[in-house]
């Protein structure tokens, strides 16, 4: 059992740091708005209305900056706790959105949705149906004679996830060349370029709600990670836990992927990250994902946008930053997560 | 408090023959059941039964004469709780952590453990000696120690009726007793204990009733000395065996030896 100094100490770090990086990005970016200025902006803006600060100020802070780093935020978080949540349902740290074909499932309902230049509310129910019906093939396929390992569980992800990129290049295969299909292909790349608070309104309450679900079964998620037979014993409902618990992710998975295209290892590098510094018990374990996974895809998306004149998508580099600390975890742990 | 289980059968399939049939037992607070046959016979099969998590065909289980397929999931494991074969977890949680799990039924959904919760995990903890595990990762835990693990996590769910499958089983000398000693214990405090073996001399050193089960079916219950008979154990298992009584200090033990296969 704890103490309460380190209670403390855990819980104002987990909050702290999303705020420090938040205060330290919205200085960054080219119009010369530095962090004096923009500090400056920010705090006429909250303090004397939105009238007392320039016009141009005001649209470069708040339009064009303070969208793009809630939605990282929000998102990063919230693909941070889908993967914990994930990992708990099919008892496997190996699993995350990407790894379910969740992710793949969701970018060709999206992709589908773009092609017929729908909205961003079809495209994101095209999303979350596809993420779902992906997962839900995943699920069944893996499960052999009433058990399941996680070999097949890994196995039946990869197989699922390509069928679904295949399903996406034949989307691609056909669209507009003019118009249509640099739109998908730049989208799918995973960039939160498209920002803007329109679509962060849209987009963004899925991924709170959901996020803020998982946060409160935080401690039940536990119990859904031991076998069948174990949380059946433990007095829990499997069938309505795991339900919620895939529900939300996909939610959330679907949420990002029609707002900012695929943007990858967060969901299984954050979870692993906390668990090496908090344990395994997901009553830390989430709150201290949804804090990290916000504060990588901010710091991700600041050099994605800053680092070079024109933007590199953000999914490269969290897995340029992704793959290499994966493999060293997996290195030092011995494959034993 | 006691546990019946009436005419009761079972099969995995519709239509096929009753890998379980007719079983009849009655177990009591303070009473130790053992669970004994060869392998594959369906003891496993019998405890999840047991437990609900599979459902009697016919016949069916009571606890103070309530029907167990009549109760809600969260009465009935508020009143019994199981303890698993140990296995690798699939997460590496620290011992108390695990422990805690075991509070489950009593927290809420949307709720975490409190203060009541982790007052109970300690008591559980001293209860079974377990402090030198406190702070360690269960993936680095021998396999008693994991195994008292679970009956602890067990034992946070307040239970009266403790079912434990093989619990003694992959485990050396030392920890057999361990264990076997800590189920007597319970038993002695009040609990009702139900556990299925490899051994029949574990069955004579803490069992108070005993269930064996052969083939096609048949069963035979009844206190231990009735059942772990010379005859009945050499036409279950189908070997000749010695059984000895034996007197070290004041304590009278029963030693059981495979001698060779019938034929």
């Amino acid at each position: 059992m704890e103490s309460r100094i380190s209670k403390v100490f855990y819980r104002s770090i987990l909050i702290l740091l999303p705020i420090i990086c938040f205060l330290i990005c919205i200085g960054v970016g080219r119009y010369g708005l530095g962090h004096k200025d923009a500090l400056r902006v920010l705090a006429d803006i909250v303090l004397h209305g939105k009238a007392s600060v320039a016009k141009r100020e005001y649209s470069i802070i708040i339009n064009t900056r303070l969208s793009r780093i809630s939605l990282a935020l929000i998102c990063g978080g919230g693909l941070a706790v889908a993967g914990v949540a994930l990992q708990s349902v099919f008892s496997n740290p190996l699993v995350s959105p990407d790894t379910l074909g969740v992710a793949s499932g969701a970018s060709f309902g999206a992709a589908l949705a773009l092609l017929f230049k729908a909205n961003l509310f079809a495209v994101q129910i095209s999303a979350l149906l596809f993420g779902i019906i992906a997962c839900a093939i995943t699920y069944t396929v893996s499960r052999v004679k009433g058990g399941q390992n996680t070999i097949m569980l890994i196995l039946s992800g990869i197989i699922v996830g390509s069928l679904f990129q295949a399903f996406v290049s034949m989307v691609k295969y056909v669209a507009d060349t003019d118009e249509i299909l640099p739109n998908i292909t730049y989208w799918l790349m995973g960039s939160l370029y498209t920002s803007n608070w329109k679509s962060i309104i849209m987009g963004a309450p899925p991924i709170i709600i959901c996020s803020f679900i998982l946060f409160m079964v935080r401690w039940k998620t536990n119990v859904l990670s031991l076998s069948e037979d174990e949380a059946k014993s433990l007095g829990m409902n499997i069938r309505y836990m795991r339900l919620a618990l895939i529900l939300c992710s996909s939610v959330i998975t679907s949420s990002v992927v029609s707002m900012c295209g695929q943007i990858g290892w967060i969901g299984l590098l954050m979870p692993h990250m906390c668990r090496l510094i908090f344990g395994s018990d997901n009553l830390k374990v989430i709150p201290a994902s949804i804090s990290f996974g916000a504060v990588f895809l901010l710091i991700c998306d600041t050099f994605s946008r800053s680092m070079t004149v024109t933007e590199v998508p953000v999914s490269i580099l969290t897995a340029l930053v992704g793959a290499p600390i994966f493999l060293m975890l997996l290195r030092n742990t011995g494959g034993n997560i | 408090m006691i546990f019946e289980t009436v005419n009761a059968s079972f099969s995995y399939k519709k239509n096929s023959a009753m890998l379980l049939k007719n079983i009849n037992l009655n177990v009591e607070s303070n009473e130790v059941l053992a669970i004994l046959g060869p392998n594959g016979i369906g003891k496993t099969t019998l405890l999840k039964c047991m437990t609900g998590l599979l459902h009697w065909k016919e016949g069916f289980s009571s606890i103070d004469k309530r029907r167990v397929d009549e109760m809600s999931s969260k009465d009935f494991f508020s009143i019994t709780a199981y303890v698993p074969q140990a296995r690798n977890p699939a997460f590496a949680y620290k011992s108390e952590e695990f422990i805690m799990l075991g509070r489950s039924i009593h927290v809420g959904n949307f709720s975490k453990p409190g203060k009541k919760d982790y007052e109970k995990v300690n008591e559980v903890i001293e209860l079974l000696a377990l402090q030198k595990l406190v702070g360690k990762f269960i993936n680095r835990l021998s396999g008693g120690e994991l195994q008292m693990l679970l009956i602890a996590r067990a034992l946070c769910q307040e239970p009266s009726i403790l079912i434990l499958d093989e619990p003694e089983s992959n485990l050396d000398f030392k920890n057999q007793l361990m264990i076997l000693d800590s189920i007597r214990r319970l038993a002695d405090k009040g609990m009702i204990c139900i556990f299925n073996t490899h051994y029949p001399s574990h069955a004579f050193s803490i069992g108070d009733k005993a269930i064996m089960i052969g083939k096609n079916s048949q069963n035979i219950f009844g206190s231990v000395e009735t059942v772990l008979t010379k005859k009945n154990i050499e036409t279950v298992f189908g070997v000749n065996v010695d059984i000895a009584k034996n007197i070290s200090g004041k304590k009278e033990y029963t030693t059981i030896t495979a001698l060779s296969i019938k034929n």
